[in-house]
């Protein structure tokens, strides 16, 4: 099975790096011919502004639309999860509408407040998952089918899934933890 | 809850690699850059090219320039302290900048010191011509570095020296024995620990763009297939006669780097480039990039 990381803007290497880790091919993803034959998409962090306009250039943004209706898995990060949401509650974003979530941009401001900090997400088992947020967005509220995954201290959504969709606003690619990417893995194979 | 860590800092520049950083200087300039697509400005009040033209001393700029451009945009804003000035450095840092950049476009302020990042929350990026001086930077804490080129010329003969210059040393140090690593140190005059990592990790342990003289797509591309993490481009998008189209064209060719067919789509009728100077015709003390000790 190979895995595609859409590499258009932001950390796609990082994911790459980490799926290698898991002994899984990834592919960098940049046109929609690149998609087909693929067992799932990873949307990585970076500019949410500047992924969907480079995304709508080369009309990836339907390709991607078309694959999440069909249950095509689809893991996104950060600037990931606001690419596949329903709704963006600031800025002008025209996210793919993929999953039932309406997503909050830059919501703890700016760099100087980005953190770093322990997560307890049950889905991976008891050890804390260090969730690191850079200029981060939050889940502000989820709809119909959609599993909240993990919250931070104070009851924000900062993780879930309905289906083969998976997101957060954090970045397990940016630690060596693989128990997220392990998770996304064995949502494809449906065992999960 | 821990702000400011080294993973946050080298973390957002992470965020920007395979993106464009445009310098601006008014609101509108930056709500042209986030509307093409680019992944942070850098709020000034002049671009190099006038900087350079107007001579004199170079300062961090008004910081209501700076105010107004970050409430105009979404996405990251950083700006330009002088080299060694950390008051400069420290006001940026409470106005909430997201990135500084102690760079060698303004005048400096010390001949012997760079600012001493780690003291810092906000992370920096500086300009480096090698492995040496991009090493020393990260020791003093910068979380990002970018090459210097010669910015304000639209010339990218400089930006390619030294962008090679960084990439040719890396490749020695990855592949030279463990036991002439300390005595490359000391030829580098850079920390030894950082060269005993990219011999071990194989790679810089901060992400590295290109800078100073990017002026077209292909200028861009061009730098992306050198080893580039990501471009900024200073003068060389409002200098030019249709900023707006250029712009775009810049930041497709920068994703789209390898693929010539794009690039060659892209620089289709994008108007007059910026008129720029030839780097060999600028006299030894008018260049930029050999600020920084």
């Amino acid at each position: 099975m190979i895995i595609g990381v859409l590499a258009l803007q932001g950390a796609f290497a990082e994911h790459i790096e980490l799926l290698k880790k898991l002994k899984v091919d990834a592919v960098p993803v940049r046109l929609p011919h690149q998609l087909e034959g693929l067992g799932g998409l990873i949307i990585p962090g970076g500019e949410s502004t500047t992924i969907t306009k480079l995304m709508a250039n080369y009309n990836l943004t339907h390709k991607i639309s078309e694959l999440a209706q069909k249950s095509f898995p689809i893991f996104g990060t950060c600037a990931g999860m606001i690419v596949i949401a329903s709704g963006v509650a600031n800025g002008k974003i025209e996210p793919v509408g993929a999953i039932a979530i309406k997503v909050k941009r830059n919501a703890f401001g700016r760099q100087v407040d980005s953190f770093e900090t322990e997560l307890s997400i049950p889905v991976l088992g008891k050890k804390p998952f260090m969730g690191v947020f850079i200029r981060a967005p939050l889940i502000e509220s989820v709809g119909k089918g959609v599993e909240v995954l993990a919250k931070l201290a104070d009851g924000t959504i900062v993780a879930a899934r309905q289906g083969k969709l998976l997101v957060c606003a954090f970045h397990p690619e940016l630690t060596d933890d693989l128990r997220f990417h392990q998770y996304f893995l064995d949502i494809i194979s449906g065992k999960r | 809850m821990e702000t400011g860590t080294w993973r946050v800092k080298v973390g957002l520049a992470q965020m920007l690699k395979g993106g464009v950083i445009m310098d601006v200087v008014t609101p509108e300039h930056a709500k042209i850059a986030e509307e093409a697509g680019a992944c942070a400005v850098m709020a000034l009040e002049r671009v190099p090219a006038d900087i350079r033209k107007a001579g004199g001393v170079a300062r961090m700029s008004d910081p209501s320039v700076i105010e107004a451009i970050m409430k105009a945009v979404s996405i990251p804003v950083m700006a330009k302290c002088r080299i060694g000035h950390f008051v400069e450095a420290q006001v940026l840092e409470a106005m909430g900048i997201d990135y500084i950049d102690e760079s060698e476009v303004l005048t400096p302020a010390d001949q012997a010191h760079h600012v001493w990042k780690h003291d810092f929350k906000v992370p920096f990026v500086c300009g480096c011509r090698n492995l040496g001086e991009a090493l020393r930077r990260i020791g003093e804490g910068a979380a990002m570095i970018r090459t210097k080129g010669e910015a304000g010329t639209g010339d990218i003969v400089e930006a390619v020296r030294h962008m090679r210059a960084v990439q040719d040393e890396i490749r020695k140090v990855i592949n030279m024995p463990e036991n002439e690593l300390m005595a490359e140190a000391k030829e580098l005059q850079a920390p030894f620990e950082l060269v005993a990592e990219i011999h071990k990790t194989g790679k810089l342990p901060v992400v590295n763009f290109a800078a100073g003289g990017v002026a077209t797509p292909a200028d861009a591309a061009l730098m992306m297939q050198l080893g580039a993490d990501g471009i900024f481009v200073g003068s060389g998008i409002f200098k030019s006669s249709d900023p707006e189209v250029r712009a775009k064209a810049i930041v497709k060719a920068t994703t789209h780097y390898k693929d010539a067919k794009i690039i060659a789509e892209v620089s289709k009728n994008l108007g007059q480039a910026m008129t720029g100077e030839d780097v060999k015709q600028i006299p030894p003390d008018k260049l930029m990039a050999g600020r920084g000790w």
